[in-house]
């Protein structure tokens, strides 16, 4: 009844969401009392890595050519390691292509499954695993009563924990199914940690009167090494790019620290945020709604405020 | 357009061929190539701004006071999208909704909307496996060239439904569509990933979720609603009854101990409390 975690590797990294699910796959083992076996399909560069956050064996499905993602292959290799090394436990990351592939496999292998758990299963008697929902308000804890389990885990459930030693790894040639998909083309930012990755994220809102004033905004995301977001109405006037819209309609994240900046809180702002550890406020407004859910306020001109939280981060960076 | 009964890759070309070989004339033959028949499938959630409270012990969601609306996704994008291409092309629209007789208002909204014919599968259901099973076991009775749904439901934000539907038809799944493109039996679909876009290319049939870009939200009109009143709505049993997960229980997150204000001008505070307090920086 091992735990088989499917580790995923863009490029050939192993990013820290891969490491965090890895970690979680091996505490959930370690309650078991049974092994933990990560999966990578495609290039790895360092495979031998996850043992490092507890798997302890890799194995490396490798079609030679970097694969494509398609739900529909992917689906049926992971399935495929799953009857090869008799695992009932299947958990992924819960990102775009983690969540294309719960739902999937949990049908090919008569599974129940949960999406975007954020917190390891309960395992005393029966199996529940708790998740965050209607946008933050609640929580749930699901059981599920089928004897496999496929589980996909949000980002910043657990800290990757690398006290281990490297795992053996155990590669296998493949050949990738052909399918109806092909991808095209794949368009990412370099450099920039994705949102839904970032620990740290400044985002600002209509308080900033206009996309021209964006740069303090940018300068104080460079200080602290943060990702840029925005609330809906920003996106929408094209101020800013769509993908940096979190709220309901928009992005979810959960990052360590979010700092809102003339957003005036409204729920449906807050339902995509209201998961963050830490929340900062900045507003002119003392009755904005966002300082009720926030952990720090600053009633002020952000015009003020901003630039002046920016050189005390880069003080204290120096410091 | 290829239909959705084939069950894998080769029926499939098989399918096409029979198509091909069928002996309509050739421009009838293009015509009804390009007519789209899109199933879409919605589902019913609590309005955002809905106040969150549990009963029988913390087991159920008290729905009591509770305005429900379609979601978002669902209405707004993937639907929309469905309706824009047979307007373009011709075919036909069809919504599709597991749940109760209360949901009939949703259903009516979406026709009202510009949905050609509805399907309500009638079971409550308890996990989005016993949703998924009935929309496919309907979809492998009728010819369906698209399926779409919404990225995710906003109150269980569970975005397994469409993954589960598409492998239970053995189909491609593209999940967080915001772009849609269909020429003849070709689809270009651009699906949001972590910070970026892919873009791909499906042949035949398949399964879509839809994100914010997709299409533009749309207000049903008097026409459309006075029309809604008697488009077909058939209301079938399940076919599959059985689930597979169940929610044990609710909890109410524990709430903030309150916010900490911090001068303005003294921002030097601000960064101590956040690395020495929170240590988060
Ligand atoms: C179904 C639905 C879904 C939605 N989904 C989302 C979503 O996903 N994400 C989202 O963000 N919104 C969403 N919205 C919109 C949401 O309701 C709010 O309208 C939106 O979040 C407001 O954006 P804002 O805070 O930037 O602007 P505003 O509400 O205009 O707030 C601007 C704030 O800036 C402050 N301010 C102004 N000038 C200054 C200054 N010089 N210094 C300091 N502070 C200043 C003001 O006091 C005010 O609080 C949704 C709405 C609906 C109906
Ligand atoms: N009861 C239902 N009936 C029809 N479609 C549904 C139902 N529940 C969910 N869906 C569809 O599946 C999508 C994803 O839902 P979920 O997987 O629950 O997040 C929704 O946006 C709908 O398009």
């Amino acid at each position: 009844m091992s735990v088989l975690v499917y580790v995923e590797s863009p490029k050939g990294h192993i990013k820290k969401t891969g490491n965090e699910v890895i970690t979680y796959g091996s505490r959930l083992a370690r309650q078991l009392g049974t092994d933990c076996i990560a999966l990578i399909i495609g290039k790895a560069d360092d495979p031998a890595s996850c043992g490092l956050y507890g798997a302890t064996k890799v194995m490396h499905l490798n079609p030679g050519a970097e694969p494509d993602f398609d739900s529909q292959a992917f689906t049926a290799l992971i399935a495929e390691a799953a009857a090869r090394t008799g695992a009932q436990n299947i958990i992924l990351s819960n990102t775009a292509n983690g969540k294309a592939l719960t739902g999937r496999l949990a049908i090919r292998l008569n599974a129940g499954d949960v999406t975007g758990a954020n917190s390891l299963p309960e395992t005393g008697s029966g199996f529940t695993v708790t998740k965050s929902v209607f946008s933050g308000k609640a929580i749930a804890r699901y059981s599920i009563d089928t004897p496999v389990k496929v589980i996909s885990v949000m980002g910043n459930t657990l800290q990757p924990d690398a006290s281990g030693s490297p795992a053996a790894v155990e590669t296998v040639e493949i050949a990738m199914m052909t399918t109806k998909l092909k991808v095209l083309e794949k368009k990412t930012s370099e450099g920039i940690v994705p949102l839904p990755e970032a620990e740290l994220v400044v985002s600002a809102g209509r308080g900033m009167k206009g996309p021209e004033n964006w740069g303090i905004v940018e300068d104080l995301a460079a200080a602290l090494g943060a990702t840029t977001a925005c609330s809906r109405p920003v996106a929408d006037s094209g101020w800013r790019p769509h993908h940096e819209h979190v709220g309901q309609t928009g992005v979810a994240i959960r990052p360590n620290l979010y700092i809102a900046i003339g957003i005036s809180g409204a729920i449906q702002h807050l339902a995509g945020v209201n998961n963050s550890k830490v929340i900062v406020a900045i507003n002119k407004d003392p009755e904005a709604p966002f300082f009720k859910a926030a952990d720090y306020g600053i009633v002020g001109d952000l015009f003020e405020v901003v630039p002046r939280l920016t050189e005390a981060i880069k003080k204290f960076k120096h410091t | 357009m290829l239909s959705l009964l084939p069950q894998s890759g080769t029926e499939c070309q098989l399918a096409a061929g029979a198509i091909n070989k069928s002996g309509t004339g050739l421009l009838t033959f293009l015509f009804k190539d390009l007519q789209m028949n899109i199933l879409v499938c919605i589902s019913k959630t609590p309005d955002t701004t809905s106040k969150i409270s549990f009963r029988s012990d913390d087991t159920e969601y008290n729905a009591d006071g509770v305005t429900f609306i379609m979601n978002p996704y669902d209405e707004w994008y993937a639907l929309v999208r469905a309706i824009e291409l047979t307007e373009q092309n011709g075919g036909n629209v069809t919504v599709i909704n597991v749940g109760p007789t209360a949901n009939d208002i949703i259903i009516r909204k979406a026709l009202a909307i510009g949905a050609n014919d509805a399907v309500r599968i009638d079971l409550d259901p308890a996990d989005a496996y016993v949703t998924a099973a009935n929309i496919a076991d309907h979809a492998r009775s009728h010819n369906y060239d698209l399926i779409m749904l919404g990225k995710e439901t906003i109150d269980f934000n569970g975005s397994e439904t469409g993954a589960m539907i598409a492998e239970l038809l053995q189909l491609p799944f593209v999940s967080y569509a915001s772009d849609l493109k269909v020429s003849g039996s070709t689809s270009t679909v651009t699906r949001d990933i972590e910070g970026g876009v892919e873009v791909c290319q499906v042949e035949g049939p398949f399964v879509l979720s839809a994100a914010k870009g997709l299409a533009e939200q749309r207000i049903p009109n008097m026409k459309g609603i006075m029309m809604a009143k008697t488009k077909p709505l058939a209301v079938v049993p399940p076919t599959v009854q059985n689930t597979r997960v169940r929610t044990s229980k609710f909890v109410l997150p524990a709430a903030k101990s309150g916010v900490k204000m911090v001068a303005p001008d003294n921002m030097d505070e601000l960064v101590r409390l956040l690395h020495e307090e929170a240590k988060v920086i």
